[in-house]
């Protein structure tokens, strides 16, 4: 035991224990609000304990007493379970208030007739809003968030020319049946000449200015059987919704990128190239995988995105 | 650690027992808490009759975007008058602090409201400052345990009712006050009571004069407004001094010719302003940054002066010039500036909510795609037109548009439609036009709505862009 120094003004006071002579330790104990919030932190935790999942078990864990969430599962069965958050989670989106609002709304528009919805303009804005996340989650990857399409590769659905139709029941049928769009490839069929002369004659359908006896030299090919092309785009070359053939006489383009070239020669040389490869597109079915009010949804919103018909 | 070496940074409070005091101030301060009260109190159960939306007069309804305010619906894009309305009490701020000093803390501010309804309690339950002060002295017994719990038990539901009142303004009141008390109210309404209790508890029951002196900034920033001018409460010096200072009622000094005689002053050191004070300052030393400005110490003086017959307060409203004998102003450049600018942004606000417009238009293009090629060459953009009826009427709205010569609108089937009252819809709208050789680019137009059947709602248009390829292709 040292000395216990006297306390002189100014000096922390410390324990009273000094080693190897001179060795003494300050006491600066902790303030007392910062010991009770300590042992309150402890009670908390006990309770907390009791109340909710907390430790660890073998393999599981102690689950709390409130064993009181209810939810339905993937599966379609009731499901109660102790406190958590994704169950909560769950829970709050199919119970939520706004959950069962969206719920109503659903009902709603899945009673209601197509030419109901397209005239209710409060309808339309909530087939609008939810429709979006469909087509952003479902066609968005091929068809481009806003339906703009790839040219070469998916058509665009933002525009008025409708391959299937455009239609709400040519649009329904399309979503949920899927198509498989198919042109055979012509470079057997044609030497580079004839190629020539059918581009030529499908470029002026849409108002090209080409050299008129190349022109009509492939106009023989696509209206009779040499070519054989008026079978599925007519002989007036304005093509066939049951073959989902396309328009040539209109002004758009979906697989031969014709409005992006400045001249001719690039035009006919987009548009040989579609003849002599064909085209070979898909769209999956999706009746398997939506359900009948979403197509419904997305049905309504494909037609406003372009105008439909 | 207490050095004596060093000076403490902490000081611990010293109790305050304020007196309870009568007169011309104190009954102002009544009657102004009495109408606070009233208002916040009771506002939230006074019913509305309204043609669409909930009955009830006050209502701030987050979830649907609007604001309830007896004849007004506050709707969200409105929600800048609230910049103008905190503006305007900035400004009434500096205003009446310039002229009148701390106004609004000593007889307006919600502290010094709930602190007077405290003290309130406290006295009718544990007496007057004497009492409090032997009460706390002495040992805990029974009944000092019972009148101390019976304070804060009171305390503590003037609390739970503030909160509680201050949540039924976001809500249907009658109906919220039931889901409350039977545990089915959303988790805020809990959160939000709970929390303005145990704030209410603690500033107007525990911190009190802490708050107004060590937490508020108003508090501070008032300061800074006042000038020579400035109304303060004072003390008169002169007369309460005399020339040599102030001093008790004896044999000696008995009348107040005696003690003028003697150049006694007439403050006969009584410390009654003192005992009264809320925030426990001495007034007779002149101007504090503690002084609330709540009079209470001129109602003391004023009793005293009174009781004795020799006039008024020796407390009272002045200025620094005007103590000082010279001739004080109230309209300055500074109170006149201030005024006029106060009157500037009460008059637009006034007129910004007397012309809010019944109907609302808003464009936004649809830029995925920006633009689409039609089978006939033409150009296709899409916009979304967000449309808000703001009256309590169905409007029937025609959709139009001008300025693109040639163009056409397809809205689908909703050329016409009927807008509910009190609700906005999003409705899309599809512009076509020839693409043209020598315009590139863009080109303005407006779409127009124009309600139909109406001659009080006008037309309303917004300003959108057509854009067009580049390139021409």
């Amino acid at each position: 035991m040292g000395d216990t120094k006297a306390k002189s003004s100014g000096a922390v006071q410390t324990t009273g224990h000094a080693w190897d002579g001179d060795i003494q330790e300050f006491n600066n104990p902790l303030p007392n609000w910062w010991l009770w919030a300590f042992y309150a932190t402890v009670v908390f935790a006990l309770v907390y304990w009791v109340l909710y999942p907390a430790w660890p078990v073998g393999g599981t864990f102690t689950k709390g007493v409130m064993n009181d969430i209810t939810f339905v599962d993937s599966d379609g069965k009731k499901v109660t379970t102790h406190w958590n958050t994704r169950a909560l989670l769950l829970k709050d989106l199919q119970d939520g208030k706004e959950a069962r609002l969206s719920r109503e709304y659903m009902d709603k528009v899945a009673a209601a007739g197509y030419s109901e919805i397209l005239g209710d303009a409060e309808m339309m804005a909530f087939t609008r809003s939810v429709a979006k996340g469909l087509f952003g989650d479902n066609c968005a990857p091929c068809h481009g968030s806003g339906g703009q399409g790839v040219i070469g590769l998916f058509p665009n659905l933002a525009d008025d020319a409708w391959l299937w139709g455009g239609r709400i029941e040519d649009i329904q049928s399309t979503i949920g049946q899927g198509h498989l769009g198919f042109m055979p490839a012509f470079r057997d069929t044609f030497n580079d000449k004839q190629l020539d002369d059918l581009a030529s004659y499908v470029l002026s359908l849409s108002g090209n200015k080409v050299d008129e006896a190349a022109s009509a030299r492939g106009k023989i090919l696509f209206q009779t059987d040499a070519g054989g092309c008026y079978y599925c785009h007519t002989k007036a070359g304005t093509g066939l919704k049951s073959q989902g053939a396309a328009n040539l006489t209109d002004q758009i383009w979906t697989i031969a990128d014709v409005n992006g070239a400045t001249d001719l020669e690039t035009k006919k040389e987009r548009v040989e190239k579609v003849i002599s490869n064909g085209v070979q597109r898909q769209m999956p079915h999706w009746s398997d995988r939506l359900s009948a009010t979403q197509i419904k949804l997305l049905t309504v919103y494909v037609h406003e995105l372009g105008g439909g018909q | 650690m207490s050095d004596a070496g060093t000076e403490s940074l902490y000081q611990a409070r010293i109790p305050i027992y304020p007196r309870s005091v009568k007169g011309r101030f104190r009954n102002l301060k009544w009657g102004i808490l009495g109408l606070a009260y009233g208002v916040y109190f009771l506002l939230p159960w006074l019913r509305w009759e309204r043609n669409v939306g909930p009955d009830q007069a006050v209502l701030f309804d987050i979830a649907a975007r609007k604001f309830y305010l007896f004849g007004l619906v506050v709707h969200a894009q409105d929600l800048f008058w609230l910049a103008g309305l905190l503006m305007i009490a900035a400004l009434l701020l500096f205003f009446v602090t310039g002229i009148a000093g701390r106004v609004f803390c000593g007889y307006f501010c919600f502290q010094t409201l709930w602190t007077d309804l405290y003290l309130l309690i406290e006295r009718l339950v544990q007496g007057d400052r004497v009492t409090r002060i032997r009460l706390d002295k002495a040992p805990w017994t029974a009944g000092k345990m019972m009148r101390k719990g019976l304070t804060h038990l009171l305390w503590l539901l003037a609390a739970f009712w503030t909160g509680l009142t201050f949540t039924l303004y976001w809500d249907n009141a009658p109906q919220l006050i039931v889901d409350w008390f039977t545990g089915r109210a959303p988790f805020a309404a809990y959160a939000t009571t709970l929390f303005l209790t145990a704030t209410t508890y603690v500033m107007a029951g525990l911190a009190r004069e802490q708050v107004c002196t060590y937490m508020c900034p108003y508090a501070r920033f008032q300061s800074v407004m006042f000038d020579a001018d400035t109304r303060i409460v004072a003390y008169d010096a002169a007369r309460g001094e005399g020339s040599q200072g102030r001093h008790k009622v004896t044999r000696e000094l008995k009348s107040q010719e005696q003690r003028h005689q003697q150049g006694v002053g007439d403050c006969i050191d009584c410390g009654y302003c003192v005992q009264v004070c809320p925030t426990g300052i001495d007034i007779r030393n002149g101007l504090q940054v503690q002084c609330i400005s709540c009079a209470l110490c001129i109602d003391a003086c004023a009793t005293i002066m009174q009781s004795l017959g020799w006039g008024k307060s020796l407390v009272r409203y002045t200025s620094e010039k005007q103590a000082a004998g010279e001739p004080s102003r109230i309209w300055k450049p500074k109170t006149v500036a201030y005024g006029l600018v106060l009157l500037a942004a009460a008059s637009a606000l006034g007129w910004s909510v007397g012309h809010q417009a019944p109907l609302e238009m808003s464009v936004v293009q649809m830029r995925q795609p920006l633009f689409v090629r039609l089978s006939d060459g033409r150009i296709q953009n899409n916009y979304e037109l967000h449309l808000e009826n703001k009256t309590d009427e169905p409007l029937r709205l025609a959709i139009m548009m001008r300025g693109l010569a040639g163009a056409e609108l397809d809205v689908g089937r909703l050329a016409s439609l009927e807008l509910p009252p009190q609700r906005s819809l999003r409705v899309v709208a599809r512009v076509r036009w020839q693409s043209h050789h020598d315009i590139k680019g863009s080109r303005s137009f407006f779409f127009d709505v124009i309600p139909q059947r109406r001659r009080d709602v006008g037309m309303v248009s917004a300003p959108a862009t057509f854009y067009l390829p580049g390139r021409e292709g």
